[in-house]
């Protein structure tokens, strides 16, 4: 039913068809037939050009015939489905069921295949090759937008495959992750620190990959980074998934490792967000991208470094 | 002139028309005929039936979208050629018109072809012309529900045999007809099946010349195509006027008659129901059936043939021979005609001969633009599809130029199965000092995607690499 326009306009609509369809009988009887004079009644009207006359061929009677069918074909339809929007058809039919039918039959050819998938746990679905043309086919659909056709990411959005993890990398951890969303919170600094510390711990975290490009500014920051930083990001700045700290040691950034981005990070803290998927996609097709994600990440770290 | 003061009266505007009931008759023309039936029947019937590298020569496969067409296949992309394939049958069609009129409707036409089945079908059963004029008027009674029946048995037999072959076109027609014979058709096959049995009885058991006469837009647009020296079928009005009966052995010439002895056989065997000594009627669809019937009647009378023959306006008018009338069939009009129908014809089998069997899109990935490994490199993602339309499986090597040192990092080689796309991603990169010196933004960089092992087949399509600030 029309949740737009008032129902007037529905009633409008309604009797307008049936008046037209009506109207359309009329038309068709006042015109099958006329007066004509008995002597010549081929010939039509009175009008003559030089002697010519116009003649008035019979039509083929199935031509009436046939627009009477459509006329009681459209009868028919109506009484069937709901055209005059005013009484419901006589099938029930509407849009909405039209499409809870389509999803209804979908579900009941996926769920067979999804449901066997869940009875298995992550990482034994990551090796089955149908699961993973499912899973790619996901992650194309759904992922691809921040972290990449070819799961690499960008700045702010991590790359999938380089097994480098700032939560959990197992195959459970992976689907809490798209399950529930992620939250990471660095704090900003700016108002703590002063602005030659930051520079400082700056050039420590560099040094924790062998970057450092001023060795007495990083063993001045040391001290700030033991007491402040290990915190999350561990004693070693080896980091700590419980807490989404990402490791510093590893030469792998999620927002950039110049200098100016680490101090940057400093200042104004990070805060990436990863949707929750489990209210869009469900769990059967979060299981089976956590086993995609899964299965390349594994990929990755044992078939090469690209 | 008014009408004087006759009473005026009620009439219907609209009339049932009158069953035609068309004598049959054997001649040339007929012979012809009867050829050109058998010849397009074992073409629509047979070639469904025909194989072709491992499956159905002549298939279009709605679903999967792909049109099968001896050797080659056609995906939606390859719609011009439909188009030109269209051009070019209705080119031939206008340049076969002006020179010989409606010689598609009395020979080729589906209509005629199937009305002609029908109709003998219908002699079969129910007799010649006044015989079944005689069953029609009389009552039913055990004998004409008999004959009727068989009839329409056989009708009915070869309209779901007809609706069965044209959806064998659509459904690989063994595949359909294991599911007939196990009445697991699925339903929209069953309703076109039964749709096009339906029409194919309706219009070559009862319709027939209505559909010549209202339906066909070609038979409306025909005339438009003729000229003084198209050839239509004609009656000579000054060799048979005045008509008249008369002995065999009477010299008409005393007479004062002409040839025409008035039999009325020209318009008994006409399937349209006109008098063709009234000269060319709309309505005629050139069947030469009245010229075959005349030729048997001049035979019988010893007089020449030809009282109804195909001529020209001009001819008959002027009295030429028919060395005259091939003379003037080589008039400007044809000759453009059939100048345009070559260079179309050449035009579209070149166009087939060197299709490209491979398509390529390069689709850029819109959610990273470009993206810096660290210090080394500007790397720009690109999805790549590649449609291998051969029916061999493919293998492509992807190359790429139009910045200094760019090349494919990941995703050089795809393969891709028979007559099916295949996806890759492709990651392309240049030097991070190339990226300093070139200015920021968008470049037009082109990639070349090539079959390793058929050197022809392969494409250049471009693309664009960002270079970000």
């Amino acid at each position: 039913m029309n949740d737009l326009l008032s129902s007037g306009w529905s009633w409008y609509v309604a009797i307008a068809t049936v008046i037209s369809l009506l109207a359309c009988v009329w038309i068709l009887r006042a015109n099958s037939v006329k007066k004509v004079s008995s002597d010549k009644p081929e010939l039509h009207g009175k009008n003559e050009w030089d002697g010519l006359r116009e003649y008035d061929n019979p039509l083929p009677r199935w031509w009436s015939n046939l627009f009477y069918i459509t006329i009681v074909f459209s009868f028919g339809y109506l009484v069937l489905y709901p055209g005059l929007i005013v009484v419901p058809g006589l099938l029930g039919w509407s849009t909405s069921t039209l499409y809870a039918d389509e999803v209804k039959q979908v579900k009941a050819e996926t769920d067979p295949i999804f449901d066997a998938y869940m009875k298995q746990d992550v990482k034994t679905v990551s090796v089955d090759k149908g699961a993973l043309q499912i899973g790619a086919r996901l992650f194309q659909t759904y992922c691809t937008q921040c972290h990449g056709t070819d799961m690499r990411g960008s700045k702010g959005f991590p790359n999938l495959v380089d097994n480098d993890w700032l939560y959990p990398g197992t195959p459970e951890g992976i689907k809490t992750t798209l399950l529930e969303g992620r939250n990471g919170m660095m704090p900003a600094f700016a108002e703590v620190l002063k602005a030659d510390q930051i520079t400082d711990t700056a050039q420590y975290v560099l040094s924790l990959s062998g970057r450092s490009t001023a060795a007495p500014a990083a063993a001045r920051g040391e001290a700030t980074f033991k007491q402040i930083c290990s915190a999350c990001h561990g004693p070693e700045g080896k980091g700590n998934v419980a807490l989404g700290a990402p490791n510093l040691t590893d030469n792998i950034w999620l927002y950039g490792g110049s200098l100016a981005t680490i101090v940057e990070t400093l200042n104004i803290g990070r805060q990436g967000k990863m949707p929750a998927q489990k209210d869009l996609l469900g769990e059967s097709r979060v299981h089976l991208l956590a086993a995609y994600v899964y299965a390349q990440s594994q990929e990755q770290a044992q078939g090469g470094s690209k | 002139m008014s009408s004087t003061t006759g009473e005026t009266k009620v009439i219907s505007l609209y009339q049932s028309q009158k069953k035609i009931y068309a004598k049959s008759v054997r001649g040339r023309f007929a012979n012809w005929r009867v050829a050109m039936v058998l010849f397009t029947q074992a073409l629509f019937y047979g070639l469904a039936w025909l194989p072709w590298n491992g499956r159905q020569a002549v298939l279009f496969d709605l679903t999967a979208r792909k049109f099968y067409i001896f050797e080659w296949v056609f995906w939606p992309q390859d719609v011009l050629y439909l188009t030109f394939i269209l051009i070019v049958s209705a080119y031939a069609l206008f340049f076969v018109t002006a020179i010989a009129g409606r010689v598609f409707c009395g020979y080729a036409c589906p209509q005629t072809v199937y009305t002609e089945i029908f109709m003998w079908i219908e002699e079969k059963f129910e007799g010649d012309r006044a015989a079944r004029i005689k069953l029609d008027d009389a009552p039913m009674s055990a004998n004409k529900l008999w004959r009727k029946g068989r009839k329409h048995f056989f009708w009915i037999l070869i309209a779901l045999w007809t609706g069965f072959t044209f959806v064998g076109y659509f459904t690989p027609i063994h595949t359909l007809g294991h599911e007939v014979l196990t009445a697991s058709t699925g339903p929209w096959e069953t309703f076109w099946i039964v749709f096009y049995g339906f029409a194919t009885w309706g219009n070559a058991g009862f319709m027939r010349e209505q559909v010549c006469k209202y339906m066909c837009p070609y038979a409306r647009f025909q005339s438009v195509m003729f000229d003084r020296d198209t050839m239509i079928v004609t009656y000579d009005e000054a060799r048979g006027e005045p008509r008249g009966g008369r002995k065999k052995s009477a010299d008409p010439v005393a007479l004062k008659l002409g040839s025409c002895v008035d039999c009325s056989l020209c318009v008994q065997v006409c399937p349209t129901g006109i008098d063709i000594r009234e000269g060319l009627q709309y309505e005629c669809i050139g069947c030469s059936a009245c010229i075959d019937v005349c030729d048997t009647v001049m035979d019988k009378m010893a007089y020449p043939r030809g009282l109804i023959r195909y001529s020209t306006e001009n001819a008959i008018e002027k009295h030429w021979d028919f060395a005259a009338i091939r003379k003037h069939m080589l008039r400007p009009r044809i000759i453009i005609y059939f100048a345009v129908l070559v260079m179309l014809v050449a035009g579209l089998v070149g166009s087939l001969a060197l299709r490209n069997p491979l398509k390529v899109n390069v689709i850029r990935d819109k959610g990273v633009l470009a993206r810096e490994i660290e210090g080394k490199y500007i790397e720009n993602i690109y999805m790549l599809n590649v449609m291998n339309t051969a029916e061999k499986a493919q293998r492509f090597t992807v190359s790429v130029d139009g910045l200094d040192d760019i090349r494919v990092d990941r995703g050089s080689r795809i393969e891709a199965d028979p007559a099916s796309t295949a996806a890759s991603v492709l990651a392309i990169r240049i030097p991070v000092e190339v990226a300093e010196k070139a200015k920021s933004g968008s470049h037009t960089i082109f990639l070349t995607v090539k079959s390793e092992t058929d050197a022809g087949i392969s494409v250049r399509e471009k693309a664009a690499f960002l270079i970000p600030r």
